[in-house]
């Protein structure tokens, strides 16, 4: 167990002091002890920097279940050390503004940072994990512990639904994901990533390469929210403002992102990823930006757009992933494509994470998110204006902000695409750009929403439930403004990522594109001439202006007002038919008769005979072996089906009960035909108390009656009981048959010959039942005496007063 | 001998299944009763019949019957007499508190 190890289990070992924390010490808000665990983190992996930065990776390897192949094995490169810095960064800064954010008086504070530790842990796990059954556990960690934050206000029906809804469609990604593990494990013979990663050969010629791509992309696609799995991202919003601000900006929903990088290298020789990926992530950018512009509540607006930038993210590791399909990592289409997603990654996440806190701090100072009756709030709150205006910008793609420098660059991957006709489709990839563009106009247009309708405008007091609408407290600014001043650092100095952060995760999403000591290119530059890209961005913004001036006329249209998204009427429904179906095929079955019961049991013991006769086929006749039927025989035999069938048309109750115990004394004569004394004596006794015992409870037992059952009812009746009939007969033939052609001698041959000599003993049923199996009879005492027991207290127990039996 | 019985002993399970699907009480624990007369003979009849003398070595012959069988199905009627007598005062207690012999009747609501 190295210091990696500890690093990353830090989190979760941690999280049993806070409720100890939140107990004794009451004066000072929980946070500020939580808040140390991300900060020492993040400057521990900080440490990391240089060794990444020189190109070299770290694994540490400790043993879990090796005969399986599972080892909680960590591996540090430039792609994971991206992901542990943003976890643990931005992690320090919620957990410095959810101190402000929430009240140490009234919030239950132990549940919160205990469930945020958890997701902080997990999360981790989730990137350092080289074994892919390890990331799965962490990944499924991350969808338990996240729906645990959704629902942190669980008296509201809305979070409940919200973390539901996130619970259902990220497990279920989960769970295919799981299944997409497996079949890598079948192709490749290890559970290690880069074991995977180094010995591509098995894999890449397998036909189960296809259904474990298709499976661990529904993982990363849910997680990622990507359409159609989108949904649950913007119900996710009934959640905390830090929470959201952490897991639906920087972290949980960036997992899937990490997934598809981490992925790359294995599927990305294909042309199905390349296609799926970069078309899932733009119908997922456009659908997302459309969305959010019809929004009404400032976090439903940046969770559409959320949607849309993981969108974006995405459809640029598919562009850069057919660096495998060519094979080489110099071409300036998949260099740029992957330097895109990864610097957006990081600008996404510190504007987008901003900009919630912001979304936060307007809420918690005016009681209120909607933008209907916001307006106005530039002087009132001229620190946070500012602090989102930057955001904004920088999210629109506006110059110098690092926004804008991504936002090119993406432009760029998405043009390159049309001249290198990827995979022989040219006519085709005119779309990807035109897409690109139209999307990013909506984003244009929801930033400027956002912004003008918020904080210009008319200020109405009226409208708001707090009466005093003031700045936040500095603590809560504190944290957004890092993340803004992050913006503008590097939106002004691009360069400081680019071989420190940016160039190694490169190495970690595309190894082996390049050799040992060799670097990528890393250049970002503001200033690209005047080429197609910076026409596109003075298109978004001439149009996105153009749709913003114009919006008066536009949100009169129906579309405006629709802001319920198709697939949640989908999931609505689904879930709900899932409900009412599994109630339905309940009540079909579990009707409260014995009767179906019964039935259910006879008919399925049927179906297990014959599938398992024919399968071993085991039917078998003979007339070899039998012994021979004396003629008095006939007549026992005669007499005992005429009383046994006699029984169920008879009416009369003392009748039935003589009929029964008349059947049950033939069977006694029948066991002395059969050499049988002992059985024939029990019997004779047993049946003797039986019939004197149904006599004695009759003046208290039920009358017979005459059944009226419909058709219906009594078809499947007998064709059940004469099932059962005939499946007995066959098996009872069968086993005789086959129990004398077997032809071994079986356990009765000891009994016989050493019943005298050990037991003492002349008659060998009795040696058997009180030496032999003496502890059997001991048990079967113990039955008697227990139904006795039961027997007693059903006659003689009596309940008082109104509870019932 | 053997497939005669056979025979015999699947219509007596035929009709104890039957017994046991009906909706009057009484049936239901006749049939049991019926059911595990069948059984009984199931059991004896799959292991061979008449073969040798009945298990007592006083008789000193040669070959005896399979004893082991006759051990099980010995048991068996015990435990079988401990069912009965279990049901029959199960269904005179219940009829005593609900007056009720029909199963239909006795179904529980859904909700319960």
């Amino acid at each position: 167990m190295s210091a990696l190890h500890f690093a990353t289990l830090t989190p979760f070992l941690l999280a049993i002091l806070i409720p100890f924390l939140f107990k004794y010490i009451k004066r000072i808000h929980t946070g500020w002890f939580v808040l140390f665990i991300p900060l020492i983190l993040f400057i521990y992996f900080l440490t990391f920097i240089p060794v990444t930065a020189a190109g070299e990776t770290l694994m540490s390897s400790m043993a879990w279940v090796p005969s399986l192949g599972i080892n909680f094995d960590l591996y540090i490169d430039g792609l994971s050390l991206l992901f542990a810095l943003l976890i643990t960064g931005i992690g320090t800064l919620i957990i410095l503004y959810s101190v402000y954010y929430l009240d140490k008086r009234t919030e239950k504070l132990n549940n919160f940072y205990v469930y945020m530790l958890l997701f902080m842990g997990a999360m981790l796990g989730v990137v350092l994990s080289d074994n892919l059954i390890v990331l799965y556990v962490f990944w499924e960690m991350t969808s338990i512990s996240s729906s645990l934050l959704i629902s942190y206000w669980y008296y509201r029906d809305k979070s409940i639904y919200g973390a539901q809804k996130s619970m259902y469609i990220t497990v279920f990604g989960g769970l295919s994901m799981l299944a997409g593990f497996s079949l890598i494990y079948i192709m490749a013979g290890t559970f290690s990533i880069q074991g995977i990663v180094a010995n591509l050969e098995p894999v890449v010629n397998s036909p189960l390469l296809l259904p474990a791509m298709i499976l661990v992309l529904l993982g990363a696609f849910t997680k990622s929210a990507q359409f159609p799995f989108h949904i649950w991202l913007p119900d996710a919003m009934e959640a905390p403002t830090p929470v959201s601000a952490y897991l639906h900006s920087a972290t949980m929903v960036k997992a899937g992102i990490y997934l598809v990088a981490r992925m790359t290298p294995v599927f990305g020789g294909n042309a199905e990823w390349f296609w799926i990926v970069t078309a899932a992530g733009l119908t997922t950018m456009i659908w997302g930006a459309v969305s959010a512009v019809r929004q009404k509540d400032l976090k439903a607006i940046l969770a559409f757009s959320t949607v849309s930038q993981l969108g974006m993210i995405m459809s640029l590791l598919g562009a850069g992933s057919a660096a495998y399909y060519f094979g080489d990592g110099d071409n300036a289409l998949y260099v740029t494509a992957i330097i895109a997603a990864v610097f957006h990654l990081i600008n996404h996440a510190t504007f987008k994470g901003a900009l919630f806190m912001a979304a936060g701090i307007i809420d918690h100072e005016t009681g209120t998110r909607d933008i209907r009756n916001l307006g106005g709030l530039l002087t009132i709150m001229p620190i946070t204006a500012t602090l989102s205006f930057i955001g904004l910008a920088s999210m629109a793609g506006l110059p110098p902000l690092n926004g804008f420098l991504s936002k090119e660059m993406f432009f760029n991957a998405m043009t390159y695409i049309t001249e290198y006709g990827i995979f022989g489709i040219e006519t085709w990839t005119v779309i990807l750009p035109v897409v690109a563009w139209i999307a990013s106009i909506f984003t244009f247009l929801y930033c400027a929403i956002i912004f003008f309708r918020t904080f210009t405008g008319k200020f109405r007091p009226e409208k708001l439930e707090t009466r005093h609408v003031h700045e936040a407290p500095i603590g809560m600014l504190v944290s957004p403004a890092i993340l803004i001043l992050l913006v503008v650092v590097i939106g002004l100095f691009p360069n400081i990522l680019a071989y420190s952060l940016i160039e190694p995760a490169m190495r970690g999403i595309l190894p082996g594109m390049i050799g040992a000591g060799e670097f990528f290119e890393v250049d970002i530059y503001h200033w690209h001439g005047f080429n197609i890209e910076l026409m596109m961005t003075i298109g978004v913004v001439l149009f996105g202006s153009l749709l913003y001036m114009t919006m008066q006329k536009w949100s009169k249209l129906p579309f405006y007002h629709r802001e319920n998204d198709v697939f949640n009427t989908v999931y609505d429904t689904g879930y709900e038919g899932l409900i009412k179906g599994s109630q339905f095929l309940t009540r079909i079955q579990m009707t409260g008769r014995l009767r179906d019961y019964l039935m259910y049991i006879c008919a399925f013991a049927i179906l297990l005979f014959i599938y398992t006769m024919l399968r071993f086929d085991a039917f078998v006749i003979s007339t070899e072996n039998l012994s021979g039927i004396d003629p008095y025989m006939w007549g026992l035999m005669l007499l005992l089906v005429a009383s046994v069938i006699a029984v169920p048309f008879i009416n009369n109750r003392i009748t039935a009960i003589i009929v029964t115990g008349f059947a049950g004394f033939l069977v006694a004569l029948m066991f002395t035909v059969f050499r049988a004394p002992d059985l024939a004596l029990t019997q004779l006794l047993i049946e003797t108390v039986s019939v004197i015992m149904l006599v004695l409870a009759f003046k208290h037992l039920p009358k017979l009656w005459k059944e009226k059952t419909r058709p219906m009812i009594k078809a499947p009746r007998l064709i059940i009981s004469i099932g059962v009939g005939v499946m007995v007969t066959l098996g009872s033939i069968s086993a005789f048959t086959l129990g004398g052609q077997a032809g071994y001698t079986g356990i009765s041959e000891f009994f016989t010959e050493n019943a005298k000599s050990l037991a003492g003993g002349y008659n060998i049923v009795n040696v058997i039942l009180v030496d032999f199996r003496g502890l059997d009879t001991l048990m079967e005492v113990l039955v008697l005496g227990l139904a006795a027991i039961g027997v007693v207290s059903m006659i003689k127990l009596r309940f008082k007063g109104s509870e019932d039996v | 001998m053997e497939i005669a019985m056979s025979i015999v002993i699947g219509i007596v399970f035929s009709v104890a299944v039957y017994m046991l699907l009906s909706r009057n009480i009484i049936r239901v624990v006749l049939g049991t009763l019926i059911l595990s007369h069948g059984n009984h003979l199931l059991l004896i009849t799959m292991s061979g019949l008449q073969r040798g003398a009945p298990p007592l070595l006083n008789f000193n012959e040669e070959s005896y019957t399979d004893p082991l069988p006759q051990a099980l199905v010995l048991t068996a009627i015990v435990i079988a007499f401990g069912v009965t007598a279990f049901l029959i005062v199960l269904v005179y207690r219940m009829y005593k508190e609900h007056e009720l012999d029909d199963l239909e009747d006795l179904r529980g609501s859904i909700d319960e």
